[in-house]
């Protein structure tokens, strides 16, 4: 359920729906992203639906706060929404050069990097949501084993392709880009297709993923790479 | 058939074409991007007679050098920028916010900067440009929009369509004013942060780091304290947030930022802000200094008011 709503700055909405993190809460958010964006609010010109929260961003031009927020608390929710789920196998390369955080992750998780990998890899994972980069899934929820932080200081540059955790989260970095995940190793799929202007993501949030871990060689010849 | 082109003789540090970017595609993945300092974006079109949203180049620190070919045509630059137009017989320095004529032959040379960050070349004419989502905006982190999303280079060519018909010449008289005190509404993390680390945010001063791009600007000062969790289930960014990672150090989203995020925010630049907020170049000091939401919606609505007068002027 939507908790509450507050302002981030003085052109977006925050909206909360709690703490909690799981499928429910998740599709709660997704059917207020869905009806929104059905609706088409003037001046709002952005959603970024996560976990359990939704951000709208507005343009301060044409409306504000306070407009945005008495439209979004008489909102009608209780349409009927249309499912389209797919399953994704992402295989994954964990050798020398691509787990990058291969011995901070044996240390703060006091496990082998073979016991890492096959506790990973033997679990399918639930897309929550898309986004920080281009077409980067938010996939979950990893082993409770695995769950550790953030790095201290996020890398100026992952390299595209890295599978990174953190918490109960896995993702897949789409593009070099800055970031703080524990990386364990490296997908050659291509994950955003910009081709595809209607729809450039291999994995939306709904899907299932499944990764499968292959040699260096299989890496290397792999199509997309 | 082009028959009018630049020649780039060489790119500069980042050199993109922008224009406003583009909508609703945060929930993908893909912020916003276009110009960073948006007035400046609207003078240069104005002042050689596009439409007010038309691609320009962007550039920072160093531009780049173009060499033209073709018909007389209008261009100018905007910010606060050091440039030289090269004649057939001689050089000039250039001016911001004058539109000149280019003929067959000129070179135009953007030397740099001047104790900011961003400048604007804008041409009067229609660019030959591949546009993604709406927006010829170049992304270089996820290469999105013209010139596959990488930025200009040197041997690159820039193919005209249209040359505007009316040339005359235009100016106007504007000075960028720079900004040491970044106005900020509080954050939905602030009470992570301890008492000490809250006052520090709002009093002590922080420098920008040479790490800051068109992603976010990182800035570096007195550690602010987190006593809550340095990490957040990650949840939708917007331009203007100032994330605090567990080293302590604000980071400021701008254009090209990522759309999801896991560090408490501790603040938001307030819109007004953000055309002067990117100008800062690594090195500068500034200061965060909270306001209300209701005041940084009335400063927001007097300084579009005064853009609109600036533009009323050309």
């Amino acid at each position: 359920m939507l908790k509450n709503i507050s302002n981030l700055g003085d052109a977006a909405l925050y909206c909360d729906f709690g703490i909690q993190v799981n499928k429910a809460t998740n599709l709660e958010v997704i059917k207020y992203f869905n009806t929104i964006r059905e609706k088409k609010i003037k001046g709002i010109n952005n959603l970024t639906p996560s976990y359990n929260k939704l951000i709208i961003s507005f343009d301060l031009r044409v409306t504000n706060f306070s407009e945005i927020k008495n439209k979004i608390e008489n909102l009608d929710t209780t349409i009927e929404q249309s499912k389209n789920n797919k399953k994704i196998e992402v295989p994954v390369c964990c050798e020398e050069n691509f787990a990058l955080d291969k011995s901070r992750l044996e240390k703060k998780l006091n496990l082998s990097y073979q016991e890492i990998l096959t506790k990973f890899f033997d679990k399918e994972y639930f897309c929550y949501m898309t986004g920080f980069i281009a077409g980067m899934p938010f996939l979950g929820d990893i082993d409770e084993n695995l769950r550790t932080q953030r790095l201290e200081t996020p890398r100026v540059k992952v390299p595209q392709g890295s599978v990174g955790i953190t918490e109960q989260f896995a993702n897949i970095y789409t593009f070099d880009s800055p970031g703080g995940w524990n990386i364990i190793g490296n997908t050659p799929l291509k994950v955003f297709d910009d081709s595809k202007e209607r729809d450039p993501n291999l994995i939306n949030p709904g899907d299932t993923v499944i990764f499968k871990k292959i040699s260096r060689q299989e890496y290397e010849s792999s199509n997309d790479k | 058939m082009t028959s009018n082109y630049f020649e780039i003789l060489r790119g500069g540090i980042n050199t993109t074409f922008q224009d406003k970017g583009r909508e609703n595609l945060y929930h993908i993945g893909i912020p916003f991007s276009g110009v960073m300092d948006n007035r400046n974006f609207l003078l240069a079109n104005k002042l050689v007679g596009n439409h007010l949203t038309a691609p320009v180049i962007e550039f920072a620190y160093q531009g780049p050098h173009l060499k033209y070919t073709g018909d007389q045509l209008n261009f100018v630059i905007t910010g606060d920028v050091i440039f030289k137009i090269k004649k057939k017989d001689y050089e000039i320095d250039g001016d911001c916010y004058h539109s000149y004529h280019l003929e067959n032959g000129d070179e135009i040379n953007i030397i740099s900067t001047n104790k900011s960050v961003y400048g604007y070349f804008a041409i009067g004419s229609e660019i030959d440009l591949k546009f993604q989502w709406n927006s010829c905006s170049i992304n270089t982190k996820a290469n999105i929009g013209s010139n596959n999303g990488k930025k200009l280079d040197s041997g690159q060519k820039i193919n005209l369509l249209k040359i505007n018909s009316d040339k005359t010449l235009k100016k106007v008289n504007y000075i960028n004013s720079k900004i040491e005190n970044i106005r900020v509404i509080k954050g939905t993390n602030f009470d992570y942060f301890s008492d000490e680390g809250k006052k520090i945010f709002f009093e002590k001063e922080f420098i920008v780091s040479k790490l800051s791009d068109r992603m976010g600007m990182r800035l570096e000062g007195p550690k602010i304290e987190n006593i809550v969790n340095t990490n957040i289930k990650s949840e939708g960014l917007v331009k203007g947030v100032i994330q605090v990672p567990a080293d302590g150090n604000p980071i400021i989203m701008l254009s090209d930022h990522g759309t999801v995020g896991g560090y408490p925010k501790i603040g938001v630049v307030v819109s007004v802000d953000y055309d002067r907020l990117v100008q800062l170049a690594p090195g500068s000091k500034v200061k965060f200094q909270e306001i209300e939401l209701s005041d940084a919606e009335t400063l927001f609505k007097l300084y579009e008011m005064e853009t609109k007068n600036l533009l009323n002027q050309i």
